[in-house]
């Protein structure tokens, strides 16, 4: 069994989305199990193939029994490993936390929903398992359609927001598909690892060159890296909370892997550090991203809103950590990928859970929500201490490796910015604190209204919330296992 | 100049490739109505599936389907036979089936999304969407 | 926005056109691209899946896995159209207007919002009624056998000629399509209701997804027909054969089914008859 890891991690996901489309037709009661069982099956398998690469190094699987490069061929490597875990565990989390609310916000069409739930994800860990470039580029257009439709279901601008994010997704995707094409017509072939044995001689073709700027600039859209980050904001805002938190923490943080793996397997560190001259220019984009993004959230008046630019500053702290040239840079993006995805989605399923008893998620919302959903508000805060980089939890010590990183490489600029960003977020959530904790007390009535009474969301949502605070902590305890026995052999 | 003329007969695929792409994405970016937008997303990726179909053409050789391939095949004895330079090359082909397959998926949602778009603001015209949001 | 258009496809032009002088002429036969993985797609697609459609060969064996996502792709696409669109049922009475075709008169009748049976002097005139046109209704009519036919040909023949199931799904999509345009979506409906295509669609794809799990099951790679051949009783190559014109099967049905999905939701503006 343990040698179909790989093929498992996808297709079983897949085949229950069949199932489940069908079953939306049939018994909508059965949908939910049949996903919340695919999913279990993902993160077991991807566990087990953890497992597998740190004995292993690398484990190969070839679909179809044909051999790379004539058949398509899985590559399953430490990176790739660690990514799949984070993925099936957040989407298993988000799946079990979003339940109810799910069920509320569309009733009729809980089939459609969650088929399109499991095929998003069976997208997303195919993107990080495949070893095939123009595989990828399908996968990408799986997950982008149902984040589309995902996204489009949300309250009042969610479709046009949505419709913005087709033009720019689709501009993305197909310059990734350009590039790809430009790497094919210059070596032959579609293969990841085939492809950078290839490209050593090539390194002086322009062919060569263009292809690694169109792919870049293709990942970078679908991220939304800084002047390309113009659909993010609305799309994530005005989604559906359920798919807030499930697209926020994954999407972006998928395709910066995507962006790694280009840089160390397809055209390795040599060819983009030391051939091009571009990642000085790179970086000051990524600092430009982390001090818009970290001003535009200071502006912004409800939660998602914030939380959406908090999520372009950490895209410019990653794309700007990986360009810096150096292993430490490196390591903290790898690293951030992991702890950014358990951040945003512990903050996002908090802002559900507010949702979801209130109605709202403005910043007027959360007048006494310390005392009306204690535990919801402690996610909250959990997840923005982890988001400014307070050190027990996992926010810090990828922070931490960033900044030596850009202390190593001399980019001080880069430096300040995530300094300066850790210090609006600390605004940021102390201003969350403040409205959640003072507001009713500081009222004009002199005495304060009556308290409200303690109105927690229920526990399906709570428990899931708590699981991720506490995953902030753990993942902060072992960042030095997980940097020692996953990142640092992957870095050449 | 017939030096000129040559490379421009080597390299007239890529040209109209080109040409037809930036035209896709001007129209995205700069039009105002969200269908044209749609429309040039198309040409974009038109423009892409033409480039690719170039890659696979190859002087002297016909579509990839081996001769005298039906009836009693035979496995491993016609092999010989078969010189991969008299057949195109069909790995763009299979690729571009899928790009068009995307593209078509794509351009379905698009349009149910722009369908929701007009239920809600009755106007396909991105400056009108955006007064009307603004006057809110 | 419209300098920033030009700028930025000024911008794209000129990075493409610095890269056009690298690229190998046009239908070079010596360029990287035909020399180093296809030609043995064209060498051994005989002698390995015994198919002489190269395109084929590729596309459901030895890249099928691509090809089962790009099916994957158009299902999902489907689902996306059904789910944004479609709108829920809508409680309490409902005024209809009839036609009486022998009269041409007009009659509003309240009635709830069970969908009617055909009468057949009465027909019912709402957003899906389209006026008669004998001609084209006769004359579509009379050619959707035709496209069926002619679709089912297209899918089961894509091993020896050009075609497979994406060409047939859609021919055969587009034959209810047609059937749709030229009478009304409530006749393509009566044919093939929404259930039948929108359980149709994940069906096909799980033909697909189903053969390659059951290679897995079966001990090999998945996706890797050659397992079948213990099921189908024939040699591993003639089982790869096979296991396309299944796939191929499936690709059609899911195509087929998906193409009358996304039109019936666009086209109805998601209200089909009487909402879900």
């Amino acid at each position: 069994m343990s040698q179909h890891y790989p093929a498992l991690l996808v297709t079983v996901p897949l085949l229950s989305a069949l199932l489940i489309s069908i079953l939306g037709w049939l018994s909508r009661r059965l949908c939910f199990p049949v996903a919340v069982a695919a999913l279990c099956v993902a993160l077991f398998s991807s566990v087990g193939l953890l497992f597998r690469v740190l004995n292993e190094d690398v484990v190969h699987y070839f679909l179809g029994g044909w051999a790379p490069p004539w058949g398509i061929a899985y590559r399953v490597d430490r990176l790739s490993a660690m990514v799949l875990v984070v993925v099936s565990a957040v989407a298993l989390i988000n799946l079990i936390a979003t339940r109810r609310s799910v069920e509320r916000e569309f009733p009729e069409k809980i089939g459609a929903f969650y088929t399109l739930y499991v095929l998003l994800i069976t997208g997303l860990m195919g993107i990080v398992v495949t070893g095939d470039a123009f595989n990828l580029y399908v996968l990408l257009e799986i997950t982008a359609l149902t984040g589309y439709g995902l996204i489009a279901m949300g309250e009042d601008r969610a479709p046009l927001a949505s419709l913005n994010y087709v033009y720019m997704g689709t501009i993305g995707a197909c310059f990734y598909l350009l590039g790809v094409g430009y790497l094919y017509i210059s070596t032959g072939s579609l293969n990841m690892a085939d492809i950078s044995a290839i490209l050593p001689s090539l390194y002086g073709s322009r062919v060569v060159l263009v292809a690694f700027i169109i792919c870049m600039v293709g990942v970078f859209l679908k991220m939304g890296f800084f002047p390309l980050h113009a659909w993010l904001p609305n799309a994530y805002t005005y989604a559906p909370s359920a798919v807030s938190s499930l697209v926020a923490p994954l999407m972006t943080k998928v395709m910066i892997y995507v962006m790694i793996r280009l840089i160390l397997t397809v055209f390795t560190p040599t060819f983009t550090f030391s051939r091009l001259a571009l990642n000085h220019s790179v970086v000051w984009l990524a600092v430009i991203a982390i001090f818009m993004g970290a001003v535009l959230a200071l502006g912004a008046r409800d939660m998602k809103r914030m939380l959406s630019y908090v999520i372009i500053a950490e895209v410019g702290y990653m794309v700007g950590g990986a360009w810096l040239g150096n292993r430490a840079g490196m390591t903290g993006a790898i690293l951030h990928i992991a702890n950014d995805a358990v951040m945003t989605l512990c903050v996002f399923l908090a802002v559900g859970n507010v949702v979801y008893r209130t109605g709202g998620y403005a910043f007027e919302d959360l007048k006494g929500m310390f005392r009306k959903m204690p535990y919801t508000m402690t996610g909250l805060v959990a997840g923005g201490l982890s988001m400014i980089g307070v050190p027990p939890t996992c926010g810090f010590f990828s922070k931490w490796y960033l900044i030596s990183g850009g202390v190593q490489a001399g980019q001080y600029g880069f430096v300040a910015a995530l300094v300066f960003s850790s210090l609006i977020n600390a605004v940021l959530f102390f201003r969350i604190i403040e409205i959640g904790y003072y507001e009713p007390f500081g009222s004009d009535h002199g005495h304060g209204p009556a308290p409200a009474p303690m109105e927690e969301a229920p526990l399906s949502m709570v428990v899931p919330l708590l699981v991720v605070v506490v995953g902030l902590v753990v993942m902060g305890a072992y960042t030095g296992d997980i940097v020692s026995g996953i990142i640092a052999p992957m870095i050449p | 100049m017939s030096d000129f003329f040559s490379s421009v007969a080597d390299y007239y695929n890529y040209l109209i490739y080109i040409v037809l792409m930036v035209i896709g994405l001007y129209a995205i970016i700069a039009k105002k109505n969200l269908v044209k937008k749609i429309v040039g997303m198309n040409i974009f990726q038109t423009a892409i599936i033409l480039f690719y179909v170039s890659i696979g053409a190859k002087r002297g050789a016909t579509i990839p389907i081996i001769e005298h391939g039906h009836g009693e095949a035979v496995h491993g004895a016609g092999s010989q036979a078969i010189k991969a330079a008299e057949y195109i090359n069909p790995l763009p082909h299979v690729l571009m089936l899928t790009a068009i397959v995307v593209a078509v998926a794509t351009l379905g949602v698009a349009l149910a999304l722009a369908i929701r778009v007009y239920n809600r603001y009755e106007t396909l015209e991105e400056d009108e969407i955006l007064a009307q949001l603004r006057e809110k | 926005m419209r300098t920033l258009g030009i700028l930025v496809a000024a911008l794209t032009c000129a990075l493409l056109f610095y890269a056009m002088g690298d690229f190998p002429p046009w239908a070079d036969p010596g360029s990287a691209a035909h020399t180093h993985v296809s030609p043995r797609y064209i060498e051994k697609t005989m002698e390995e899946t015994s198919v002489p459609n190269a395109v084929t060969a590729v596309l459901a064996d030895y890249r099928g896995f691509d090809t089962m996502f790009e099916t994957t792709v158009i299902f999902a696409a489907g689902v996306v159209c059904f789910f944004i669109l479609r709108l829920p049922k809508k409680e309490g009475p409902i005024f209809r207007r009839y036609r009486h075709t022998l009269t041409g008169m007009t009659i509003r009748v309240k009635c709830t919002r069970k969908i009617p049976p055909v009468l057949e002097e009465f027909e019912m005139i709402d957003n899906l009624w389209a006026p008669h046109d004998l001609i084209i209704k006769t004359s579509c009519r009379i050619l959707v056998p035709f496209l069926q036919l002619f679709g089912l040909y297209v899918i089961a023949h894509g091993h020896h000629s050009p075609g497979g199931g994406f060409q047939g799904g859609v021919i055969l999509g587009a034959s209810m399509i047609l059937l749709a345009i030229s009478h009304d979506l409530r006749t393509a409906l009566a044919r093939m209701g929404e259930k039948v295509h929108a359980l149709l669609c994940p069906i096909g794809v799980l033909i697909y997804a189903g053969t390659g799990a059951l290679c897995l099951v079966l001990g090999r790679d998945f996706l890797d027909y050659g397992a079948l051949a213990g099921i189908l009783h024939v040699d591993p190559v003639t089982a790869r054969s096979h296991g396309i014109l299944i796939v191929e099967i499936g690709v059609g049905l899911a195509v087929m089914a998906t193409m009358i999905w996304i039109y019936n939701n666009i086209s109805s503006r998601g209200e089909y008859d009487e909402g879900l």
